[in-house]
Parts: structure tokens; C-alpha cells; sequence
């Protein structure tokens, strides 16, 4: 080797810079596949009648047989019911309790409902589904199945989101905006929710929106509750399809138009999600310039 | 301000004001202690639920061997052991690449890069776990059957990590597929810590005339050290408790895994696979017992996660999402 060693040093670095790029790389194409693999097989089959027909017979094309197309809006309507419902549950806990950790911190007591509020984001999705099931089926076992423990389980993920993003929210705040508001003699409630919340709200309707997102696609906690059904929404106490769990049942049949109707769901739930997060990222961004008074 | 100058004393406040204040503190704090309240409720309702296999088999659960549905033998290892298996195949391959992408984040991705990226990797985190598994059931799996394992078993297979046939819904493909997931967790939070080692570090090493590699690896990754150890055990949690993706990969069948080709099955996918349709009471607390397993376990795996981060990520104004 007659490289010398500052040379060698140059080229270790360089060749150490690649393979960090390519770690980049590498972790993209299952990214780009998943979206690729999406748009191919659930694009021609989405279409506005897709969105609100019910499902379809199970069929596969042969010998010439064409294949009823159908649609997912029973998924798409008990998904909306099922997070609209979590939402109005989980949003006033959640921001509450975001306000009593950060409001009221200095507390020891504001101190753990961060902390709870953080190791319960790590819970599993599934224990949320478990023990909504393990209650109702002692206590009510008549409504195990329904979209009243659907929405509970699903609070119970989003609770815990609402109330972590919320506080990370309110912490933006500068204090200066309390201290004016208290020392105009207004009270600390209204100080809080007029003037500490309103400036924080993009960034909390940020954080409702992504725990919105996260429970719409979650599959598990609704395997044992909202359970799934052909049909639409049949009152609270009956079972409900959401586009996650309707994605877990088709895509296991061997039925070829419930398949794609299974892409057609993965489809869109990629859509909302791209759609949420450049949403939050405007919210956010409109935010940071109108605290630096632009 | 002299105080005589003011022309007259502060307003006193209204009754109002103190009953206003009053309630609205209730009700915050009541909240706040719904959400400690929630972790209190998940544990006693998954105790007393389990208590039937507790009491048939005690702690000797979590040394059985055995799920036997049909003569009622119930032994938690099966699940155990795919559990730690798979998530130890997800750290293997995820750790380097997620912190490979943070490193390239931080230091050496040009400027005009590091944000899209940074979102494109955030988008990876919050895609459905189910169209996760949707796609190794249709593509990742096909693929490993055909390609992949065969691959390793012709040039790894004398080590007997990798006999048996390649059916590509095993051990493995599940594996794989959880440390897709586990990396943008454990690279967006190492990418944090990294970002808030301070300038002052770095600029020192490179006044020493440290190649850019020599910063990194002198200057920043020893001091965002335990920023990344939090990051990976925060990866490990989303590991352990993965549900769906798993459930559609793993092949499900109710036995210690005996290579990486082998189906398995997780305490996850145990659950979502057979607490709806259980036997009988006892499988279902058996079944219970697991779901408990499986949360003391993530809930040791989140604190410890969580402490570390607090530490690092509090100190310099981060955020820990």
C-alpha cells in the first residue's frame, strides 16, 4: 500500500460516507415497493362507486366469468364512525390531561402523567383490543362485539398520542404569554384555554391529526371488537368493518376481486396519511412563522 | 416603576374567577389521573383474567414448552421464543441501517436533502401495520421463498439456522418485515440526539483535523451514545408487541421455532389469532397470561427506553415523538 496515511484516512471516510448513503437508500425500497405495489393493483380499481358500494360475492375470473367489482364502503364508513367516535372520547381527555401536565408541572404528579403518557404510546396495539374484549365479555358480553368496544379500544391508543403531542404543543408556548395574561388579572382557566391553547392550536390540531391517522389504520385492537362485517353501520351495539381489518380478512381469502379490494384499501389509507402528514407539516409551518411575527 | 404611581390598586378578582379556576383544575387533574389511572386498569384487568391458567400452572408457564389445544396443555416458550427471535432478527438488520440513515442525515446528506428525507422516513413510521404485512404476504414472502432462502441456505445452510424448506411465511420473513418497521423509529430519535450534540464537539475534533467519518465516529456517536441506546429499545418495544404484520407472516403454528425457516408464532399473533376462538376457558386465560407476559415485558421495555431518552432529550429542549 502506498497510499500515505492521510490519504488512507480520506479514503476510509469517503468509503464510510457511502455506505451511510446506501443505509438511506436501503431503507427506502420497501417504501418506494409498498406505494408502487399500492398504486399498480389498488389504482384501477379505485373509482367514487368503490368508495360507496357495498362488498362484492366472493369471485376470481375464470373461464370467462367477469368478476363483480363492488366496494369497501362499508370499511370506509365504519372507519370513519369508528375514529370520528375515539376522537370525540379521546381529545378532551387526552388535551386535558396534556394542559394538568404542563399547566400545572412542577408539580411530581404533572411529572408522571408525561411519563405514563410516553410508556403508554409503547404499549403494544393489541393489549388495547385484549382488554376491552376481556372486560366486555365478563360485564357485558352482549355488545363484545360492537362499535361502542371498538371506540373504546381505540381511545385507548390515541389517549395517550393526544396527550403527549398536545403537551409537546403547549410547551411551545413561551411562558411570557402566561405570565401577561395573569398579570392582566384574567383567570387562570381562561388565561389557559383563550390564550395558551389558541396559540398552540395548530400545533395540537397537528397532533389530533396524527393520533386521527394512527387509529384509523390500526387493525389490531379492532380484531376483537368492531370484529368486522359485510354490512354497514347497524347501530352501536352490532359489529362494524374498518378499512384495516376489511385489508386483514381479504387479503388472506383467494378471492381475486376482494384482493384488489384489499389494495384499493391499502391505497387509500397511504393516501390519508400522505395527505395528514403534509397537512400537520403546512399547520406546522404556518405556526413557527407566525411566532416569529412575520 | 415607583409603585405610588399607580393611579389606583389592582382590580381584585372576582368570586368567579376562583370557583372558574377551581373547577377547570378538577377536571385537568382528573384527566391526568385517567391516564395513570388506564395503566392500572390494563394490568388488573389482564390479572385477574388470567388467573385460571395462573392458578393451573403458576410461573412453570413460562417454562412450557408445549401449546397443545387439544389435550389442554398450555406453555408459554413457543411464543416466548418467536417473540425474542423475530425481534432479534428485526434489531440485526434494522439497528445498522436505521443508524447508517441517521449518521447520513445529520452529517453528510447535503442540506436540501435532509428535510424531505427526514419526512419520508416519518411516512414510513406511521404506514398501517397491516398494509406492512398485506405487502410481505404478497411480495416480501413470494420473494424470500424464491430468492432469498435459498440463497442462504445453500451458503449458510451447514450453520442449521437455515434448514428446513423455504416457504418464505416463516420466522425469518417476519423478521424482516418487523425491522422495516422498527426503522424509522430507531433512526428518527438517533437522528435526534445526534442533531443535538453541540457544535462545539464537533468543530472540535475537526480544529484536530478529523475526517468527516473521524467526527462522527470520535465526536458525536460516543456522545448521543445512550440518546441511541433509548432509540433502539424504544425499535425493540414496537418489535416485541407488532401485531398484525406478523400475524401474515410468520405462518402461525403453535411451536418452538427450530430454524429461522421454521413457522412460528408471537405472543402478538397468538392473540390475534386464537383469543376469539378459544376452546375453553382455560386457553383463554392461558391465552390472557401471554397478553400479561407481553405487557410486562413492553412495559419494561418502555421505561427503560423512556429514561434513557428523558435524560438526553430533555436536557437540550427535544422532543421525544
Amino acid at each position: 500500500m502506498n497510499l500515505d496515511y492521510r490519504a488512507r484516512r480520506k479514503l476510509w471516510s469517503w468509503v464510510m460516507s457511502g455506505l451511510t448513503a446506501a443505509c438511506a437508500i436501503a431503507i427506502l425500497i420497501p417504501l418506494g415497493d409498498i406505494i408502487y405495489q399500492a398504486v399498480l393493483l389498488g389504482g384501477p380499481v379505485l373509482s367514487v362507486s368503490v368508495l360507496t358500494s357495498n362488498l362484492p360475492q366472493p369471485c376470481s375470473p375464470v373461464n370467462g366469468i367477469v368478476c363483480p367489482v363492488g366496494g369497501i364502503g362499508p370499511a370506509l364508513e365504519g372507519t370513519g364512525i369508528l375514529v370520528a367516535l375515539a376522537a370525540a372520547v379521546s381529545v378532551p381527555i387526552g388535551l386535558a390531561a396534556a394542559i394538568f401536565a404542563v399547566e400545572y408541572r412542577g408539580r411530581f404528579l404533572g411529572t408522571a402523567i408525561s411519563f405514563t403518557a410516553d410508556v403508554l404510546t409503547g404499549i403494544p396495539s393489541v393489549i388495547a383490543g385484549v382488554i376491552i374484549y376481556a372486560y366486555f365479555v365478563i360485564y357485558d358480553p352482549l355488545v363484545v362485539f360492537s362499535v361502542i368496544t371498538g371506540t373504546l379500544a381505540l381511545s385507548v391508543i390515541m389517549i395517550p398520542i393526544i396527550t403527549r403531542t398536545c403537551e409537546e404543543a403547549l410547551r411551545t408556548v413561551p411562558h411570557s404569554v402566561r405570565e401577561a395574561a395573569l398579570a392582566l388579572g384574567i383567570p387562570k382557566w381562561r388565561t389557559t384555554l383563550q390564550i395558551v391553547l389558541v396559540s398552540a392550536l395548530p400545533a395540537i390540531l397537528t397532533g389530533i391529526l396524527l393520533s386521527v391517522m394512527r387509529g384509523a389504520g390500526e387493525a389490531a385492537p379492532l380484531l376483537f371488537t368492531a370484529f368486522g362485517s359485510r354490512l354497514g353501520f347497524q347501530g352501536f351495539n352490532n359489529p362494524i368493518d374498518a378499512l384495516p381489518l376489511l385489508i386483514y380478512n381479504f387479503a388472506e381469502s383467494p378471492y381475486q376481486n376482494w384482493i384488489h379490494l384489499a389494495w384499493a384499501a391499502a391505497l387509500i389509507l397511504i393516501l390519508l396519511i400522505l395527505v395528514a402528514s403534509v397537512l400537520s407539516r403546512l399547520a406546522i409551518q404556518r405556526m413557527v412563522r407566525r411566532m416569529r411575527g412575520e | 416603576m415607583d409603585p405610588s404611581t399607580l393611579s389606583s390598586p389592582l382590580p381584585r378578582p372576582r368570586k368567579g374567577h376562583v370557583w372558574g379556576d377551581r373547577i377547570f383544575g378538577v377536571l385537568v387533574a382528573g384527566a391526568g389521573l385517567f391516564v395513570i389511572f388506564l395503566v392500572f386498569a390494563i394490568a388488573s384487568i389482564l390479572i385477574t383474567q388470567s388467573r385460571l391458567a395462573f392458578d393451573s400452572y403458576g410461573l412453570a408457564f413460562l417454562i412450557g414448552t408445549r401449546w397443545d389445544v387439544s389435550h389442554e396443555v398450555y406453555g408459554a416458550v413457543p411464543f416466548i421464543a418467536g417473540t425474542l427471535l423475530t425481534s432479534a432478527i428485526a434489531l440485526a438488520i434494522g439497528f445498522p441501517l436505521a443508524i447508517g440513515s441517521a449518521i447520513f442525515l445529520t452529517t453528510e446528506a447535503p442540506r436540501w436533502l435532509r428535510g424531505p428525507l427526514g419526512s419520508v422516513i416519518e411516512l414510513l413510521a406511521a404506514i398501517p401495520s397491516v398494509v406492512y404485512g398485506f405487502w410481505g404476504l404478497y411480495f416480501l414472502g413470494p420473494y424470500m421463498r424464491t430468492t432469498v432462502e435459498p440463497i442462504l441456505a445453500k451458503s449458510l445452510g451447514w450453520t442449521g439456522a437455515f434448514s428446513g424448506a423455504a416457504t418464505g411465511t416463516d420466522v425469518l420473513t417476519a423478521g424482516i418485515i418487523l425491522a422495516i418497521m422498527v426503522i424509522p423509529t430507531i433512526a428518527a430519535i438517533s437522528r435526534e440526539t445526534l442533531a443535538a450534540v453541540p457544535v462545539a464537539q464537533r468543530e472540535a475534533a475537526i480544529s484536530l483535523g478529523a475526517t468527516n467519518w473521524e467526527v462522527t465516529r470520535t465526536a458525536m456517536v460516543p456522545y448521543a451514545r445512550s440518546g441511541i441506546f433509548g432509540a433502539t429499545i424504544l425499535g425493540l418495544g414496537r418489535a416485541l408487541g407488532e401485531t398484525m404484520a406478523v400475524t401474515m407472516t410468520i405462518g402461525n403454528h403453535d411451536a418452538i421455532p427450530t430454524s429461522l425457516f421454521s413457522q412460528g408464532q408471537t405472543i402478538a399473533s397468538l392473540i390475534a389469532n386464537e383469543l376469539t376462538n378459544s376452546s375453553g376457558p382455560l386457553q383463554y386465560s392461558a391465552i390472557i397470561y401471554a397478553a400479561l407476559i407481553l405487557l410486562a415485558i413492553s412495559l419494561l421495555v418502555n421505561v427503560a427506553a423512556r429514561l434513557l431518552l428523558w435524560r438526553v432529550l430533555r436536557v437540550t429542549g427535544g422532543t421525544t415523538e
